[in-house]
């Protein structure tokens, strides 16, 4: 496996096949009276989270404390960053400390590969302005192979703010890599530029109608609407997205019958997602946050727990 | 030591597939007879071939008491001690019966008992299941070379053995065939 994990480019087909897997065995510790795993032991994590995040940083903490790591978490409001140290000096500091692993989450995309070219440990990327964030689309994809069996053939739909989202972004480079077909529904004002060309290249389909594609797909993943897009004009009001592009209850009942619906969180209420449907029983929402804790120890795991010469070599 | 997915047929046979079923009856036999009959007994196979020998036993137990035997699997990868010299791999499952492992007599169930590492890892992460009443270790193979003092109570055969050989165990579930071979 790849030294790093700053894209799911860096993995390929068997990594994440892996990845599953092993977060399967993790998720039983879960369960247990005694969740704890030794196999980070006296290993040193740092979280280093320069954009606010509770679900992310709280499920890495969980994850590296269960494996038995030391944990820290540093935010940029607590940090010198706030004092204007530069982002090479944050990561250098940090890891002279002898760390042994970076969590990194950063409002600007390329960050975390930025900070894997000056640092000597392994970084994982926790969101890079709007490039990535792979652990949520591996997490995603975890979930989404518990609920459903293999993804080779089915059809997923993303659906929302395509354009601002790295959660769209890394999913569909994973779920395309594990053989499902996507489709992105948007209003044409959150649809990316070039978007045409992008999706002939990466396998993906568009379209801006949901109506028309919600009957055809065996999953639906709804992304947040950031309160800043409501006021930048790219829908009338928060009322006209809902009707147009939000998972109402009439529109469940356009899903195929066990279709899972799937929400990286925070969900906005009543907006991108209706209550009915983010409670529906074939809402997948919670189950996501159990992946999370199950896939970053995983992940973890596979960065951190290995011989050091082989990451960064080939795959077990 | 990483564990094989299918070992191929090599080197001197020690033990054939008529020997392997003898040995087994006969720990399944000393496992009652120790236990005093089967209650209460859990047999844990560990990764990966001490699982079908598990099983096997648990079916010779059947035939003999009549009463099935809670069988269950136990995954050490986490617990070991070297996991800082092998690539990482994905780790098994670890399925323990319903009623877990709290004051049962648990029999460790494995194939080649070598330095006695993954018996140790094996009851680290035992510790962190539950807390057995009884732990015993059955192997069918023991070739020495102990490196902590660790023992099994039962023994299929003692193989006296070079370090630089290496012993295999071939299980038909596995890998076609019942077989021991050392080269």
């Amino acid at each position: 496996m790849n030294r790093h994990l700053l894209s799911i480019d860096d993995l390929e087909v068997a990594d994440i096949h892996q990845i599953f897997t092993t977060a399967a065995e993790m998720h039983d510790v879960q369960k247990r009276e005694v969740k704890k795993l030794p196999a980070l032991r006296g290993r040193t994590v740092i979280n280093l989270f320069f954009e606010d995040s509770t679900r992310t940083r709280s499920s890495f903490e969980i994850a590296g404390k269960w494996l038995s790591a030391d944990v820290i978490n540093l935010s940029a409001k607590g940090s010198s960053a706030s004092k204007g140290e530069s982002l090479r000096d944050t990561a250098l500091t940090v890891t002279a400390m002898g760390i042994d692993g970076l969590v990194v989450r950063h409002s600007a995309s390329g960050a975390a590969e930025q900070i894997s070219r000056w640092v000597d440990v392994p970084v994982i990327n926790a969101g890079d302005g709007t490039h990535e964030h792979p652990t949520q689309a591996l997490l995603d994809g975890y979930a989404l192979t518990r609920k459903l069996g293999t993804l080779e053939g089915r059809h997923v739909a993303i659906v929302g703010d395509v354009t601002h989202s790295r959660v769209f972004r890394s999913n569909v480079k994973s779920l395309v890599k594990l053989g499902a077909s996507v489709t992105v529904v948007a209003p044409p004002t959150l649809m990316p530029a070039g978007v045409g060309d992008w999706s002939k290249q990466a396998g993906f389909a568009t379209s801006y109608d949901l109506d028309a594609v919600l009957p055809e797909v065996d999953a639906v993943m709804m992304l947040r609407v950031q309160r800043e897009r409501m006021s930048g004009g790219f829908f009338p009001t928060a009322r006209e997205y809902t009707i147009g592009y939000g998972l109402t209850r009439d529109r469940l009942a356009l899903l195929k019958p066990g279709a899972p619906i799937l929400h990286p969180g925070p969900m906005n209420r009543g907006l991108e997602i209706s209550p009915d449907a983010a409670d529906a029983a074939d809402s997948l929402v919670l189950d996501q946050v159990s992946s999370g804790v199950a896939v970053r120890m995983s992940v973890l795991y596979h960065l951190l727990a290995g011989e050091p010469e082989t990451i960064g070599g080939g795959s077990a | 030591m990483p564990t094989h997915d299918k070992v191929p047929a090599q080197g001197r046979v020690v033990l054939d597939a008529g020997d392997i079923s003898r040995a087994l009856v006969r720990i399944s036999h000393e496992i009652l007879e120790r236990n005093k009959g089967a209650e209460d007994l859990l047999l844990l196979g560990l990764h990966t071939r001490g699982v079908p020998l598990a099983h096997r036993i648990a079916a010779n137990i059947a035939t003999v008491e009549g009463t099935t035997v809670a069988t269950g699997s136990l995954d050490v990868t986490m617990y070991r001690d070297d996991l800082r010299s092998h690539p990482t791999r994905a780790p098994h499952r670890t399925e323990l019966p319903a009623g877990g492992i709290d004051g049962k007599t648990v029999v460790l169930v494995d194939d080649v008992l070598y330095s006695g590492r993954t018996i140790r890892a094996a009851l680290d992460a035992l510790s962190d299941l539950g807390r057995p009443a009884v732990v015993r270790l059955a192997v069918l193979v023991d070739r020495g070379h102990r490196e902590l003092p660790i023992r099994a109570d039962h023994v299929g055969k003692n193989l006296p053995t070079a370090r630089s050989e290496r012993v295999s165990l071939r299980l038909s579930e596995t890998d076609g065939e019942d077989e021991v071979t050392i080269q």
